[in-house]
């Protein structure tokens, strides 16, 4: 049934073939047209030495930004310009410079490792030799030959091994973070081939598909010329050896290249990666676009009245003002254009080079925090939080649904067995006296309880399937020789390794149970059975676990010639498969144990005698891989399989998994804090329900409604969604938003089970007939409306399926997924955020995560503590940014009504390049970093607060709108207060007169203060860095401004500024003025604040109200005690 | 990217491992420092804007402000200041004729005088100013038009004066100094006061000229090319600008200081007004000695040498006289701010404190079941 999904997503690409070392096939065979491959050159590196000024430039000024400043530049350098080209080339030169030597430095890294990796020399089968090639010489077709410990320079498909049955160990740690060895096996015809000159015989061709990114998949076939005559044999991934893996465990291996270079299935692999941006940064981009329509339109409006003004000519050129000839001539179209683009440079302060800037340099530094947080380092593991990438860190503030994997991630994925059950009787490992099982006496199903003579058959057989059907690998240590067969004298020097704990815990529980795995040895497996005898059985075939099929299988023989065929897998995919025995009690204990969130894999054991297995299973085996271009749907194979069983019994081993320390107190944390916490997981319902009601994600009074299989088989779909959405909806239709977005206590929950199979009927596009209806609108409707939604079964796409899902329903809300295994990187990578755990099942999860962390529970502080602050501080960053440069530009724009449209700026060149880079600069940032409007362990402690910056609530339009107003409405009071005291008068206590320049510096002191105090203002944190960097700014200000009008600077042709700044700090209404005009502008907002704050109080600040009179209170306490001694 | 990125990564790890903590073991090196600034856990002021914190601010702000712009409104109110348009626009306009008949050719300089009567004496310093309307000293061609070097003396700026000054650069093949549009249109109306006592006898007010430029403006910004000995000699081969009469180093005849670029009321044109309606200071009637007032009331004659056309541009000339406080001329402006400022805020404290006692004890009482 999932396999519907599954269908869809494989897409045939076209398919290539190679001959093993470059020989033609036989005449007579398919004529192929030889392709042509890449060589093995791996190139990282973006640019050459050559192309790098040129490429890297180009690179940057695709930004958007980047380019809007070098325009403005440029427009600077060409057209005669009120502001000198240095004010915006000089900023503009410093960022492009800064981040070229950066990526320079990164690719000159990059060029060096690919060199290295290049010119690595690895060995080539030649006419029979052993030949020492660079790696990137090496050609599609090419046999290579392959020591221990060498990793793999491309794509190999495994011909033989210096082991008899053809098999190689590969660890994968630097692909996936996996260290566990994994078994690969060469191909049946080629195995015996291992020496160069037998290597070189190989006549065969490969046919495969063309190169593609999954790293899990792979189809190919390969024709084996014996004698001319081409024998098919199916290639799959287990002969597939991916480039930057490590071969292990083996002396060495000869394997045939297929994919090179840049089509290796690495390469694809970080090719495809797409950056992700956050909600901030599409907010300020949209403020961006508006802050241009606001220049546009500035520079716009004054052309025409600069023209309008302009009509009488004695304006335009009074006498005491003559153009020069050159100008007189231009076009009056020439004339106005450059008068527009003038004035664009004029203005074009308001959109700030700095902004990005100091943004980028808030995400950078202030994801230190994360990596720096004590309290999310895990002791046990030595970890702590890693941050991949630094853009998001305000997106952790935002988020409103949480797809969260279940084992490993909500769970320890620390697997013991439990116990099994056999026909109905229960086994449990620890109840063993003496190698003697005793069945479990708790059980209430069991029928009878000394099992016969029959019964002790099947168990014993049983043991010996869960002995037999894995993939575990025996790691035996290396160090002493005397030891190395420990194994066989019952000692501990030997362990399991598997990439499922799954299968470890029923290898290690079946030793507690007597029969103990020893190895595999010449493709046969030896167990160590009660007896102390040794059993050898024949590995036959080996059909690995696959998320689709959801079960692996293994045909072994026995030593007295038997065939078994034994089939392990989630109970969902066995028990369909069942076909006599003692199902029903089987299934009420699978479900009685699920409630006690124990995990199920289900075996099913085949007899099978050997006739049957030749006839049948034989040709059906290699029919399902060998056509590889057919059958790459699975669904056929596995009911040709189990059409092929009789089965003997149905064991059921639960191995236990225990929830994470925290987890629970996590959760419940993020439902206050209004998030919609989602599970995915592939496990079984009732298992998955379990955990979750553990968790505290479903309560005691959820009310839960299930779509599930079982439900649709009863019911049509149709039906089904629009009974639940009628509950869902008459619950929520009476009721506002307001009383459900308090605490969950107070109204009905709902939660929702959903597993992948009606998802993936849910899911389907709409057909045409009107009846089927869009069901994912209804679907999203009813999940809207639920606390908590369950998704279990689920394929490791689903999840990104329903992920996608929620992100392209109509509020857009912000996803995050945390994760630890591999299934769950597509989620990871298709939610907003990405979280990895770093659990057991490797590293894949943590490599394509945006941050990892070590637990789930860090969860909760990622999300209330650090999302909360970034989201809060970066917002005031991008608030306060446009904010500044408003005040900072507008009274320019008010200035050109006054002075004839002449573009003369207000401020001097000086003040122009400096604002934004170092008088206004540092305050911002330092508050971006430290900023904490309410103390850590508030947040964490009533989770609730979340809420309060929820939808992106401190950048939404209005209070975009507020921030502009209050700009526009302090530059207004800036420069009409000093227009009013400039007013035909003078105001120094000599008569003597100002000019236009201490206007300016006038106003650019008040603006400089005003906008310092006004974050001052919103600062709720005064650390001394607060202190130092605030107030330190303002006087460097003042010491600036002392210094550049204290002298006469020889390199600058105009000495404009001259002692402006000294000889208007010597009038007193200067600085009445000053003092009046920075408490004039910031009245309105502290009044707002107040205002706000007294009426219509949020919850932070009401909380922050409660913390402050708590500390008062505290002072006054601790004052009050020392006055009574 | 790639196996390279790879490498990368690891070689970032192995490098904070290896400075976090050399040659412990990993595990250990990856532990975070537990600093309160790594934690975040730096002491901290965290001050809140509430209603009571901001009502005691806006009171005293309102208390303050009162004052202060009571203070300023009453100086401002008790500065005398007279002011004679003396442009000629009008027929009846004393100097209708010399506005009119305005060429820049003419050799006789035109001269008018306007009688104005002074109700109230003026005392202590008096200051001259003369003002021009419509007179756009800050557009932009106009501000950059002037080299600074020049005018600080440089002689290869002398012989070779700066682009910006433009079309006003050189004249007749020769370098202008001082160059630029500003130089060229240097206000050149010569005006006299006179009183005329009970007997109707003109006596002539001294009007001092020392003191109406910048200090630092006169003897640094400002300076003349190879000192104040010979400004013949040094100002040889360079052009008066087109539109004076009478070369730079000839500005002042009657004191040899204050000729060639530190010429004071040069200097004070050159300072470039903000708005375009501006005055400049221009001369300053010193304080008797005795008790009389340095002009007491009566009637008083404005001599003009009518030099300088403003009609072309619809502008207007003014000549104001003004006694100066503290806190500078006559304007109302601060004053009424300060007032308006001040009662806001105190209005405001009172809103606030309404506001306060309403609702603080509501948010409290809600605040108890939560």
């Amino acid at each position: 049934t999932v396999c519907h999904i599954c269908t869809g997503e494989e897409n045939w690409v076209d398919s290539r073939t190679i001959y093993i070392g470059h020989k033609e096939p036989p005449s007579g065979t398919e004529a192929f047209i030889q392709q042509r491959f890449p060589d093995n050159r791996i190139v990282s590196s973006k640019y050459t030495f050559w192309n790098f000024v040129p490429k890297n430039m180009f690179e940057q000024f695709r930004r958007v930004a980047n380019f809007y400043f070098l325009i403005i530049f440029l427009v600077q350098l060409i057209i005669d310009t009120p502001t000198s080209p240095i004010t915006s080339g000089l900023p503009l030169f410093f960022v492009i410079t800064v981040t070229a030597i950066k990526q320079g430095y990164e690719d000159w890294l990059r060029h060096k490792a690919d060199n290295s990796v290049n010119q690595c020399p690895i060995h080539v089968v030649q006419h029979g030799k052993v030949v020492r090639k660079q790696s990137r010489k090496l050609r599609v077709g090419d046999v290579v030959f392959m020591k221990e410990n060498e990793t793999f320079p491309c794509d190999l498909i495994l011909l033989s091994s210096s082991r008899d049955d053809g098999t190689c160990f590969v660890t994968t740690a630097s692909l996936d973070g996996e260290s566990s060895h994994k078994t690969y096996y060469a191909v049946q015809d080629t195995k015996a081939y291992n020496t160069e000159k037998e290597v070189d015989s190989i006549h065969a061709t490969i046919e495969c598909e063309q190169p593609q990114p999954d790293l899990y998949k792979f189809v190919g076939r390969i024709n084996v010329y014996m004698d001319n005559e081409p024998v098919a044999r199916p290639l799959g991934s287990e002969n597939l050896l991916l480039r930057g893996a490590t071969l292990k465990n083996t002396e060495y291996i000869y394997a045939v290249a297929i994919y090179t270079g840049m089509e290796t299935k690495m390469a694809l692999n970080y090719q495809s990666k797409t950056q992700k941006r956050s909600a901030v940064e599409k907010s300020m981009n949209a403020y961006l676009v508006v802050y241009l329509c606001i220049l546009i339109s500035k520079a716009l409006i004054n052309t025409v009245l600069k023209y309008a003004w302009q009509a009488d000519p004695n304006r335009d050129e009074p006498w005491y003002n003559d153009r020069t000839e050159p100008e007189r001539q231009r076009h009056i179209v020439v004339r106005a254009f450059t008068d527009f683009l003038a004035f664009m440079v004029l203005f074009n302060y308001i959109i700030p080079v700095s902004m990005y800037v100091t943004v980028e340099m808030q995400k950078f530094l202030g994801s230190y925090f994360i990596m720096w947080d004590d309290e999310m380092f895990d002791e046990e593991m030595g970890e702590r939080a890693v941050v991949n990438t630094s853009d998001l860190n305000e997106e952790l503030g935002q988020v409103e649904y949480v797809f969260t994997d279940k084992t490993g991630t909500l769970t320890e994925n620390n697997m013991e067995f439990i116990e099994c059950c056999v026909d109905g009787h229960v086994y449990v490992p620890d109840v063993i006296c003496n190698g003697q099982v005793m069945p479990g006496a708790t059980t209430m199903d069991m029928i009878d309880t000394s099992p016969g003579p029959g019964a002790r058959e099947h168990e014993e057989l049983f043991f010996r399937a869960l002995c037999l059907c894995h993939t575990v690998q025996v790691k035996e240590e290396e160090t002493v020789d005397g030891i190395k067969h420990g194994i066989h004298q019952g000692k501990s020097t030997s362990f399991y390794i598997s990439s499922s704990p799954d299968e470890v815990a029923l290898v290690e529980g079946m030793k507690r149970l007597g029969f103990t795995y020893l190895r595999l040895k010449d493709s046969h497996m030896e167990i160590l059975n009660r007896e102390d005898e040794i059993e050898r059985f024949q590995l036959l075939e080996v059909l690995t676990f696959d998320s689709v099929r959801r079960r692996m299988s293994v045909i072994v023989r026995s030593s007295t010639g038997e065939l078994y065929l034994f089939c392990k897998g989630a109970d969902s995919a066995i028990f369909p498969r069942v076909v006599s025995g003692k199902v029903e009690q089987i299934k009420a204990r699978v479900e009685h144990n699920a409630v006690e969130d124990l995990r199920f894999i289900s075996l099913l054991v085949i007899d099978r005698n050997p006739v049957y297995y030749n006839q049948h299973a034989c040709p059906f085996w290699s029919n399902y891989s060998a056509g590889f271009k057919g059958i790459i749907n699975t669904s056929q194979p596995v009911q040709e399989e189990a059409e092929l069983n009789t089965s003997l019994c149905f064991p059921d081993p639960s191995p236990h998994d225990r929830l994470q320390e925290k987890a629970a107190d996590t959760i419940e944390s993020l439902h206050k804090a209004g998030m919609k916490v989602w599970v995915l997981t592939g496990d079984k319902m009732e298992t998955a329900a379990a955990t979750c009601y553990a968790s505290k994600l479903f309560r005691r009074n959820t009310q839960i409604l299930e779509l599930t299989t079982k439900r649709t088989e009863e019911q049509s779909l149709h039906d089904v969604l629009f009974d639940l959405s009628r509950t869902v909806l008459r619950q929520h239709g009476g009721m506002t938003r307001d009383s459900f977005s308090g605490l969950s206590g107070d109204c009905t929950d709902y939660g929702l089970i959903i597993d992948g199979a009606t998802l993936s009927a849910v899911m389907r596009p709409a057909q045409e007939d009107s009846n089927s209806g869009n069901y994912k609108e209804i679907f999203l409707e009813i999940c809207r409306n639920c606390s908590a939604v369950l998704c279990c079964r689920m394929a490791p796409l689903q999840k990104a399926q329903i992920v996608k899902l929620i992100k392209a329903s109509k509020e857009h809300p912000i996803t995050l997924a945390i994760g630890d295994g591999a299934n769950d990187v597509s989620m990871i990578l298709e939610a907003h955020v990405g979280i990895g755990i770093m659990g057991k099942e490797g590293r894949q999860a943590v490599r394509n995560s945006d941050y990892a962390i070590p637990k789930f529970k860090h969860l909760k502080k990622m999300l209330l503590v650090h999302g909360h602050y970034y989201y809060i501080r970066i917002s005031e960053l991008v608030q306060y940014f446009f904010y500044k440069n408003v005040c900072f530009i507008f009274p320019q724009f008010l200035y050109q009504f006054f002075c004839g449209f002449s573009q003369q700026p207000l401020y001097d060149t000086a003040y122009l390049t400096l604002y934004n880079i170092s008088f206004t600069s540092l305050p911002i940032l330092l508050y971006s970093l430290i900023e904490q409007h309410i103390h850590m362990d508030i947040l964490r402690r009533d989770p609730s607060l979340y809420r309060d910056i929820a939808k992106n609530s401190l950048l939404r339009w209005p209070i975009f709108i507020y921030w502009t107003v209050l700009g526009v409405y302090d530059a207004i009071v800036m420069f009409f207060g000093v227009y009013f005291l400039f007013d035909n008068t003078t105001f120094t206590s000599n008569g003597q007169m100002f000019g236009n320049w201490t206007f300016g510096t006038l106003v650019f002191t008040v603006l400089v203060f005003t906008v310092t105090f006004k974050l001052a203002l919103d600062t709720h944190y005064w650390t001394w860095i607060n202190h130092f960097v605030i107030w330190g700014s303002l006087i460097f200000f003042v010491v600036f401004s002392l210094l550049w009008g204290g002298i006469i600077w020889p390199f600058l042709n105009y000495q404009r500024m001259y002692y402006v700044f000294m000889q208007m700090l010597s009038s007193g209404p200067a600085w009445l003025s000053i003092i009046l005009l920075i408490t004039a502008s910031l009245l309105p907002d502290v009044l707002k604040k107040v205002i706000c704050r007294t009426l219509w109080p949020t919850t932070t600040e009401r909380i922050q109200v409660g913390a402050c009179s708590y500390m008062l209170s505290r002072i006054f306490f601790r004052i009050a005690s020392v006055i009574e001694l | 990217m790639m196996a390279s990125s790879y490498n990368a990564k690891e070689e970032d790890g192995h490098h904070s491992g290896a400075s976090n903590n050399g040659g412990a073991g990993v595990v250990k090196s990856k532990k975070p420092d537990n600093t309160a600034f790594k934690q975040q856990r730096l002491p901290a002021w965290q001050p809140i804007l509430t209603a009571g914190t901001v009502l005691p601010a806006f009171f005293v702000i309102g208390l303050i402000f009162i004052p202060i712009g009571i203070g300023l409104y009453v100086t401002s109110n008790n500065i005398k200041e007279y002011e004679i348009d003396y442009t000629g626009a009008d027929i009846n306009d004393a100097c209708y004729n010399c506005a009119k008949n305005f060429s820049w050719n003419s050799t006789t300089p035109c001269l008018c005088s306007v009688p104005f009567t002074l109700e109230q004496p003026f005392e202590s310093n008096v200051f001259m100013y003369y003002g021009l309307s419509n007179f756009y000293q800050n557009h932009r061609r106009y501000v950059k038009s002037r080299d600074d070097s020049q005018l600080n003396g440089d002689r290869s700026a002398l012989k070779n004066p700066s682009k910006e000054c433009e079309p006003y650069r050189t004249s007749e093949g020769k370098p202008i100094a001082p160059c630029g549009a500003i130089a060229n249109s240097l206000f050149n109306d010569t005006l006299e006061l006179y009183h005329i006592d009970s007997n109707g006898t003109r006596n002539a007010i001294p009007l001092v000229k020392k003191g109406i430029a910048w200090w630092t403006d006169k003897h640094v910004k400002f300076r003349n090319p190879g000192g104040n000995s010979n400004l013949t000699v040094a100002f040889q081969d360079t052009s008066k600008p087109v539109n004076w009469r009478k070369p730079v180093f000839d500005l002042d005849p009657s004191d040899p200081e204050n000729n060639g670029f530190i010429n004071e009321d040069f200097i004070v044109w050159m300072r470039t007004a903000a708005l375009p309606t501006f005055r400049k200071l221009y001369r300053i009637i010193q304080k008797k000695p005795s008790t009389t007032p340095t002009l007491p009331s009566g009637k008083y004659v404005l001599e003009i040498t009518y030099n300088y056309p403003v009609r072309s541009f619809d502008g207007r000339k003014r000549m104001i006289l003004s006694t100066i406080s503290w806190m500078g001329g006559k304007n109302p402006f601060l004053g009424i701010a300060y007032i308006t400022v001040g009662s806001i805020c105190f209005f405001l404290g009172v809103v606030l404190l309404i506001i306060h006692h309403k609702y603080d004890t509501r948010n409290n009482s809600a605040d108890i079941p939560s």
